[in-house]
């Protein structure tokens, strides 16, 4: 199994936890693992963007040029990475943000109502989980749960009452795959 | 011990502290702001000092003075700030005080950009600031070997009495892998003699005088001689290489740092469109592989060698002298912070064997 | 017989290479009593400048640094954040600290490093050949400035010791002149204080001495000694700055 990965969006959309959360959970479950942000001047308010790798084998290049999975929060990070992904890859698209539909018809494309899922649940911050639960939803390459107990290590116990929120969160993300 | 995903620049700190470093002087710039902002928490919590200096030449100057007063002591910078401590480097270097220096390479000449790149290769394995001394430099391709090399990083300064630089791309500051530290809570540290520490007339250690200066040239020679004689010792002894996959191999690619996890990969891709290619990593580019590297191309399945650097290429020169004409080597590279990616490198070659 | 005279034991046997008629011996001196008479001698250390007093480190027996041109006091930081129960002193010149080095005397000030800084005021670049210096006087010749320094052009002499008695982080700032006898003992005076307020971990303290340079200037010593009191003393005002 090898999995590359580019998450982008904008700047405060939750791009790099995402990433983050993945890496930090392929490693909880085994896996080499490795995170790579865009960084400098652009993140503050600008595209953000990290590249995330998760293998059962020894990670030779961490960098990601061609994604096997691109999740994209908003419409200019569709069209920067769309024709990077591998043919047979899949792009997962924040609808709720995003008013265009994928061009290419080598890959599946997934369309996410980020948005609106996150206002259901009443808390707009938890998009980018929902997003990131569609991701785990196809790719299975990580439990939700481990994820969740990523999410815990990084938040820390005070803020434990997030945890329930966030689960609801990716388990409604990867309900819109299925 | 579990191991934990961190970020370059952190894991970097936390391994030093486990090496026993206790004391940090630097000024910031990015990308390598997040070591010092680590040493400002976590030195205090562990008896040691952080202190952010008002210039880069003022904190290599810091680092001078805790490195001469017998501490082990580290200064991390990126590119522009590194040219700035060139003159308190070659300071430490004349006067034999060990400390540890991180680079963490961003793009150049001038304030360039934060990108990774490895254009300051010269500025760190050919001098950097005036005169003729040397400095040990390390070029780890992972956080986990970055981590790994800390206490052998200070073992060494220690040991030789030198400067030793860390030589990293922007990149392995940035990136976040999982680690394993290599928890050491009471380091046994080296006991040093010639530091300055308040004197006892009355004691039988001599007076320690800190000083780069030799007036007189036959005390200047004096140094030299003794400088040379150590790094004698030190390339002899010193050396670390990684060879991947040389053996018998056709094509040799000829990378460090994050580029030569790019040439692994392109290995891969080679060997699955069965071409046989190896690639060597100088772990040390100072002391350089030489003698590693020329056994490598000797080889009488080698081809022809490729060199990729995130530079408008720099190592190039050290591996052409290592292989000294035995075979050609070619160079691959951008100087503004683009990586090649493993794909056009394996291209590469492959246009090279259609040659 | 009875000893009216002994050398302090903080100078080593090392003769002096200066000029006739320069204050750097007689500072020497001042600063290695104090250090007797404070009974710090094992606990303390030095930093030489790049400068006339470059061999400091021969001549005064304690542990000793060499530093770079201008950078004492950050070398000095380092051995002080290492060793915070000792003392170590830094010694400059006026192109050492006020010109190249202003930088690191100014946050060694402003940190309140604990740290003591002599800094010999001679209005002109010694080593280097009687350059001008940032306080050489209006007027004064040197060899950069051979129609005499025009304020239009390069400002007016920086005082240095107002403008560190400003910072916050500095204890004890003065100045002082070897001119005469009773200056000297002041100077003195002035270098114990400066040394006590690290021993009190104060601050940064710093005394900055008027100097004679009879060979740069042109003069022969007793001529030089006039020239200070005539022309330097009225610009640089000789007190205590601060006092805390």
């Amino acid at each position: 199994m090898v999995e590359r990965n580019i998450f982008a969006g904008f700047g405060g959309q939750g791009v790099l936890l995402m990433g983050q959360l993945l890496a930090a959970a392929g490693m909880m479950e085994g896996k080499n693992t490795s995170w790579i942000p865009s960084y400098g001047p652009e993140m503050r308010g600008g595209t953000a963007n990290c590249s995330v790798m998760l293998s059962d084998e020894e990670i030779d290049s961490p960098l990601v040029t061609r994604p096997t999975s691109l999740i994209v929060m908003n419409r200019p990070s569709l069209e920067k990475f769309e024709d990077k992904v591998v043919p047979g890859g899949s792009i997962f698209v924040n609808s709720s943000m995003i008013d265009i539909k994928v061009k290419r018809t080598d890959v599946n494309a997934y369309y996410v109502p980020c948005t609106e899922i996150a206002s259901e649940l009443g808390n707009s911050k938890v998009s980018n989980m929902i997003m990131l639960g569609a991701y785990l939803g196809k790719s299975k390459c990580v439990e939700v749960e481990t994820v969740l107990a990523a999410l815990l290590e990084k938040l820390g116990e005070k803020k434990a009452k997030l945890i329930p929120l966030n689960r609801e969160a990716l388990l409604r993300g990867a309900s819109c795959i299925e | 011990m579990a191991k934990k995903l961190m970020k370059g620049c952190e894991a970097i700190a936390e391994a030093a502290i486990q090496a026993g470093c206790r004391y940090f002087f630097g000024y910031p710039i990015t990308p390598q702001n997040d070591i010092p902002e680590y040493m400002s928490l976590r030195l205090p919590q562990v008896g040691g000092c952080f202190l952010q200096a008002e210039s880069e030449v003022a904190a290599i100057n810091m680092v001078y003075g805790a490195g001469g007063a017998g501490a082990r002591v580290m200064t991390s910078s990126s590119s522009p700030g590194i040219s700035l401590k060139q003159e308190g480097i070659s300071t430490i270097a004349g006067a034999e005080v060990p400390c540890v220096i991180v680079n963490m390479m961003r793009g150049g000449p001038g304030l360039g950009n934060i990108q990774a790149s490895q254009g300051d290769y010269f500025q760190a394995v050919k001098g950097g600031g005036h005169g003729d001394y040397r400095s040990i430099v390390i070029a780890p391709s992972s956080i986990q070997e970055t981590v790994d090399m800390m206490p052998h990083a200070f073992d060494l300064a220690d040991n030789y009495r030198i400067p030793v630089i860390i030589l990293a791309d922007g990149l392995i500051g940035q990136m976040m892998e999982p680690v394993e530290l290599h928890m050491n809570p009471n380091p046994v540290l080296p006991e040093k003699p010639w530091a300055a520490q308040g004197w006892d007339p009355k004691g039988t250690r001599p007076r320690a005088v800190i000083n780069s200066l030799y007036i007189e040239t036959e005390d200047l020679d004096g140094l030299m001689t003794r400088l040379n004689a150590r790094y004698d010792v030190i390339r002899e002894k010193e050396v670390m290489v990684e060879k991947y996959h040389t053996e018998g191999a056709e094509y040799i690619l000829c990378a460090y740092g994050t580029v030569a996890r790019v040439c692994k990969a392109a290995v891969r891709i080679l060997e699955e469109n069965g071409i046989k290619a190896g690639l060597v990593r100088p772990i040390t580019l100072w002391p350089f592989p030489t003698k590693e590297v020329r056994e490598v191309f000797e080889q009488e399945s080698v081809k022809a060698g490729l060199t990729v650097e995130i530079s408008n290429g720099q190592m190039v020169e050290d591996i052409r002298l290592a292989v000294n004409g035995l075979k050609p080597v070619e160079y691959m590279g951008k100087g503004g912070s683009i990586i090649p990616a493993a794909e056009d490198i394996a291209e590469r070659i492959m246009q090279m064997r259609r040659a | 017989m009875a000893t009216v005279f002994k050398k302090t034991p903080v100078l080593t046997d090392v003769p002096f290479h200066y000029c006739p008629g320069c204050g750097h011996g007689i500072v020497h001196r001042l600063v290695a009593e104090v250090i007797e008479e404070l009974g710090i001698q094992e606990k303390c250390a030095g930093v030489a400048p790049v400068g006339c007093a470059v061999f400091l480190y021969n001549y005064m027996n304690i542990d000793m640094y060499e530093a770079a041109h201008g950078r004492a006091p950050a070398v000095a930081t380092g051995f002080k954040r290492v060793h915070p129960d000792k003392y170590i002193f830094t010694y400059q010149g006026d192109g050492d600290l006020a010109s190249i080095g202003t930088a690191e005397i100014v946050h060694a000030a402003h940190r309140g490093e604990k740290i003591t800084t002599i800094f010999i005021n001679n209005a002109i670049y010694g080593m280097t050949g009687g350059q001008m210096a940032p306080t050489t006087l209006v007027g004064q010749k040197t060899t950069t400035s051979p129609l005499g320094r025009d304020p239009e052009h390069c400002g007016k002499p920086i005082r240095i010791a107002e403008m560190l008695s400003t910072i916050e982080g500095s204890a004890f700032i003065a100045r002082c002149a070897l001119d005469s006898t009773p200056h000297i003992n002041q100077t003195k005076a002035a270098i114990k204080k400066a040394f006590q307020a690290q021993l009190d971990r104060k601050g940064f303290s710093m005394v900055e001495i008027l100097s004679p340079c009879p060979t740069n200037w042109g003069k022969a010593p007793a001529e030089a000694m006039e020239w200070l009191k005539d022309n330097m003393i009225p610009y640089y005002p000789l007190g205590t700055f601060k006092e805390v």
